[in-house]
């Protein structure tokens, strides 16, 4: 018999893989997306958009398109501009930034090609597309800047003619010692990496239908986003609605990933369309809309130095990254976040101490770059790895043999890194030695070689990565953001004896609910049907973060946790009443108050509810039940939980054609206290495959005048059934200390590596052609081109 | 100019039988099928990812094969026979693939689900026993951005074999 685990006790849900209770409605047809809304009187917008990446608009004429039957409104710039406030996507702490103020529709000059324009408002969005066709503006163009290196270069005319140069940002770190270290060093490597542009592309476009009602000054907006209380506190500010007569929906979401949490001129003009005419408005992206409008991310060139000793120990890193965020900074998170994480995580698995940095942030007449999944991990993880690898190359080392010798070693937290980042707790070292068994590396090795003698090319490649999640106020809210880093819950005992819980961590597909119920049933002791979890609607839980950073499990989870044992603690006060007992001799199984020393039955948590709600009299003089809580949790402690992990895959490169195929994926990730196994594993691999997307697939291309070449579900590619391996998972589980659940989170850290390892293995499986690679993505182009065949 | 638009919006009355029922609707001759069946028919299960037969979201059963729902002009469907996957839920058609696609958390937003399972049902429907190659590939025109696929695959072939082990009962002599 196996010994009983914390798992065999009654209602013991954290740490059990049970499936998604609502996940059916899903799967039967029966979500209800924003695009599905249809509301009484409901108008729809289109937007024409700027076909120049740069232009002035001289005129505008909107006379025809006004006079089409069924059309309610055509809006200019002007028209919104006088009911909406400006928006500028700048933040204090990130000294000396600068950014354009933004409208929802501009007022004179248009800054990439794309951009929305004009907005017609009908009965239909076909009558609304028709409309868009009888407006004629004339555009005068300005010069665009659409390369990163050409918006750097001194004397390029300015994206902004306002502003002094092209600089968004700069920032710096420098620990010290660095030049010292170089010039001690046995080996430097040296190399620069280029990072295309990508875009998130969820499934579900972005969507919206904003509802004014006149009357009561109440704006209701149904919303496909992570973050509603943030967009309840954006919509009131800027169209001065009190913030309590604004209510945001976010019901089914499909798919986020980042997306759906910045502003976009569309989504502030249609709310703003709705105030005008007094009608809901809705707009819902079409794909093509879509890559020209949503954020794209990365970006990025870096130049990066190494300094290691004789032993292949690493010295120092100095790294300087460019990256363009297209015409002005996302609001209100900026886009500057990337870069600065970037240059924040680079090193960040190993033992070093000399560290030097220097972030230029750049505008471009492209599309805004802001926070999508990983947010810079993948390109600093990337880097970092891709350096190793070529230092252990250097010396003669073995990929896992030079890691080995530079993490961190288990036993040496707390600790931090040279870029100022204070861990908790991680496990490198038992992670590499994970990955190395269910990778069943020698074999793979031997195997490759033998391979090689016929011609057939396989590369190995692995990556180490540490991630951000569960970010305190550090974050956003000291930059003067109103971006909340806790979140709260409301939890009810229902006079049937059912538990309700309304929280403000949001549900977009990862299981957010399914894992706040297992929590709440999990601490209370009752069955997980009998939970009920409300998220997504600021009119009816607290006001919170919501869900973004992988913050879900980790600060959502913990505030459902307390929420969970003082609803219980008021439970078993009532009991004790009830019973004439103390509150510490009970506890509660299954829906059933019990004696906690013998688990004995006492009582139906559902007698006491119903006593509580309609037989108040026959409790104490006094007693006040309390079988509501309202509770709140904001991380203290780290400013950060920081995670790791290690990632490897196996790749097989075609020399002739340049194709690469991915055989198999491995991943060992440390993500604390799992709460459903499960889920976790589909987080990460989900996130795996958005990075092997970004490594081999995706890439915003764009021509010379600043067109994106390829905005369309045909054109860019991006992973699909057919190319995507199968990956392996193993977990390593290090709690954190910060909170009594002990999760961290764990949505990024598929995204993070995956293409860091796919360049090492593709370089890998290049290396008796002495060929290289250092841009992402890896296309069959650029391997023939390193190969000296294209 | 205007006169093109007028003729374009008159409306065509066009009949199908959808999951099962007679329905009649008017639509504009421009109307796509995925339009029609989520706005004029409120079957909102089909969903629009591309427009463009890339994302496979929209994919429905037209007379028994599995067909994008935004290629096609409603008209064009005219007298068809159409289920979609709030027929083919009720039906209980394909119950073992959506109890397996909820065992192993084959779905996350769930925005590429209904294709998925329609895609799914058809692939079983013509090759009883798909290697996780040919599921792959079978795959290769549903996007999904949330899951990676690994689980989407697992549960097809689950079904694939349940379904296989059940034939083989009802046929093998007691
Ligand atoms: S919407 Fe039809 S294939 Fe994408
Ligand atoms: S589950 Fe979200 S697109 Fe597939």
């Amino acid at each position: 018999m196996t010994p009983l685990t914390s798992l065999d006790r009654p209602n013991s849900y954290i740490g059990r893989s049970v499936p998604r209770p609502n996940a059916k409605r899903l799967l039967a047809g029966r979500g209800r997306y924003v695009t599905d809304i249809r509301l009484p009187r409901m108008l729809h917008a289109a937007f024409l958009r700027s076909p120049y990446a740069h232009a002035r608009i001289a005129r505008v004429d909107v006379d025809a398109a006004r006079a089409l039957a069924g059309v309610h409104l055509v809006a200019t710039g002007a028209d919104l501009a006088k009911i909406c406030t400006p928006w500028t996507g700048t933040l204090d702490h990130f000294k000396g930034m600068t950014s354009e103020p933004q409208l929802p529709l501009p007022l004179d000059r248009v800054v990439w090609a794309g951009q929305a324009v004009l907005a017609v408002v009908a009965e239909s969005r076909a009558i609304a597309e028709d409309a868009l066709e009888l407006i004629s503006v004339d555009y005068e163009e300005l010069p665009a800047i659409v390369d990163l290196d050409a918006a750097r270069e001194p004397g390029t005319p300015r994206v902004n003619p306002a502003g002094s140069s092209n600089i968004c940002f700069r920032a710096q770190l420098d620990s010290g010692g660095v030049d010292e270290a170089f010039a001690s060093a046995a080996h430097i490597i040296e190399e620069e990496f280029s990072f295309g542009r990508h875009t998130p592309v969820t499934l579900e476009p972005r969507a919206i239908v904003a509802d004014y009602d006149p009357d009561g000054g109440m704006l209701t907006v149904h919303h496909a986003t992570q973050t509603p209380y943030q967009f309840q506190d954006l919509y009131s500010r800027h169209y001065r609605i009190p913030e309590a007569r604004v209510r945001v929906i976010a019901p089914d979401i499909g798919g986020s990933f980042g997306l759906k949490l910045h502003v976009y001129h569309e989504d502030m003009a249609v709310v703003g369309l709705s105030i005008l005419l007094g009608r809901p408005v809705k707009f819902v992206a079409d794909r093509l809309e879509s890559f020209v409008s949503d954020i794209h991310a990365r970006d990025h060139h870096v130049r990066a130095r190494m300094a290691i000793d004789a032993d292949g120990r690493i010295l120092a890193m100095d790294v300087h990254d460019a990256t363009a965020i297209g015409a002005f900074s996302t609001y209100p998170r900026t886009s500057v976040v990337e870069g600065n994480q970037v240059i924040r995580l680079i090193g960040a698995p190993y033992d070093f101490k000399s560290y030097r940095a220097a972030l230029e942030v750049v505008f471009q007449n492209k599309v805004q770059t802001s926070q999508y999944r990983a947010v810079g991990h993948p390109i600093a993880c990337a880097v970092t790895e891709r350096m190793v690898d070529l230092a252990a190359a250097r010396i003669g080392l073995d990929p896992f043999a030079i890691r080995a010798k530079n993490v961190i070693p288990d036993d040496a937290y707390p600790t931090a890194s040279p870029t100022g980042y204070r861990f908790e707790s991680l496990s490198h070292q038992v992670c590499l030695q994970r990955l190395r068994e269910i990778m069943d590396y020698d074999a793979l090795r031997a195997e490759q070689s033998e391979l090689r003698q016929r011609g057939i090319h396989r590369g190995i490649g692995i990556a180490t990565f540490v991630e951000i999640t569960n970010p305190s106020p550090a974050f956003y809210g000291v930059g003067g953001a109103r971006i909340s880093s806790q979140d709260g819950a409301t939890i009810s005992l229902t006079p049937s004896g059912e538990v309700r819980c309304a929280i403000s961590v949001t549900e977009q597909g990862q299981g957010t609910e399914a894992i706040i119920s297992q929590i709440v049933a999990d601490q209370l002791g009752l069955a997980q049907e009998h939970v009920k979890v409300i998220t997504g609607d600021t009119e009816v839980t607290p006001h919170g973060g919501a869900t973004w950073a992988c913050r879900g499990a980790g600060i959502g989870g913990e505030t459902a946790l307390q929420a969970a044992r003082k609803l219980k603690a008021n439970i078993l006060e009532i009991a004790a009443l009830v019973l004439q007992e103390q509150p510490a001799a009970l506890n509660i199984i299954d829906g059933e108050v019990v004696n906690a020393a013998t688990r004995q039955p006492r009582l139906a948590i559902a007698e006491i509810a119903r006593i509580a709600y309609f037989r108040s009299d026959t409790l104490p003089p006094g007693t006040q039940a309390q079988l509501t809580v309202s509770h709140h949790f904001a991380p203290q402690g780290y400013p950060f939980a920081f995670t790791n992990g290690i990632q490897g895959c196996y790749v097989e490169v075609d020399a002739d054609t340049g194709f690469i195929k991915l055989l198999k994926h491995f991943v060992v990730e440390d993500c604390g206290r799992i709460i459903n196994p499960m889920l976790v594993d589909e987080q990460v691999r989900g996130g795996v495959v958005q990075g092997l997307g970004a490594a081999l697939f995706e890439e915003c291309r764009y021509g010379e005048t600043g067109q994106l070449l390829n905005g369309s579900l045909a054109d860019y590619l991006v992973p699909m059934a057919m190319e995507m391996p199968d990956i392996v998972i193993a977990h390593v589980e290090t709690p954190t200390a910060d909170t009594a659940l002990g999760a961290k989170g764990c949505g990024e850290a598929g995204t993070a590596a995956a293409s860091a390892c796919v360049l090492n293995a593709v370089n890998d499986a290049l290396a008796p052609f002495c060929a290289s690679i250092n841009a992402v993505p890896i296309t069959p182009a650029r391997v023939l081109e390193a190969l000296g065949r294209f | 100019m205007s006169s093109d638009i007028d003729e374009a919006e008159e409306a065509v009355r066009v009949r199908f039988i959808v999951n099962g029922r007679k329905v009649a609707c008017e639509v504009a001759p421009r109307d796509t099928l995925v339009d029609c069946l989520r706005n004029s028919l409120e079957l909102t299960g089909t969903h629009a990812g591309c427009e463009m037969g890339a994302c496979g979201a929209c994919l429905v059963r037209l007379d028994g094969r599995a067909v994008h729902a935004c290629l096609m002009f409603a008209v064009q469907a005219d007298g068809a026979r159409i289920d979609t996957i709030e027929g083919l839920s009720e039906s209980g058609d394909i119950a073992d693939l959506q109890a397996e696609f909820h065992r192993r958390n084959a779905l996350q937003c769930g925005f590429c689900t209904p294709g998925m399972l329609i895609n799914a049902h058809e692939l079983l429907s013509r090759l009883a026993e798909p290697s996780r190659a040919a599921i792959r590939d079978a795959l290769s025109g549903n996007f999904c951005r949330c899951t990676g696929y690994e689980a989407i695959v697992d549960a097809i072939a689950a079904v694939a074999d349940a379904r296989a082990a059940k034939a083989s009962q009802k046929g093998s002599p007691e």
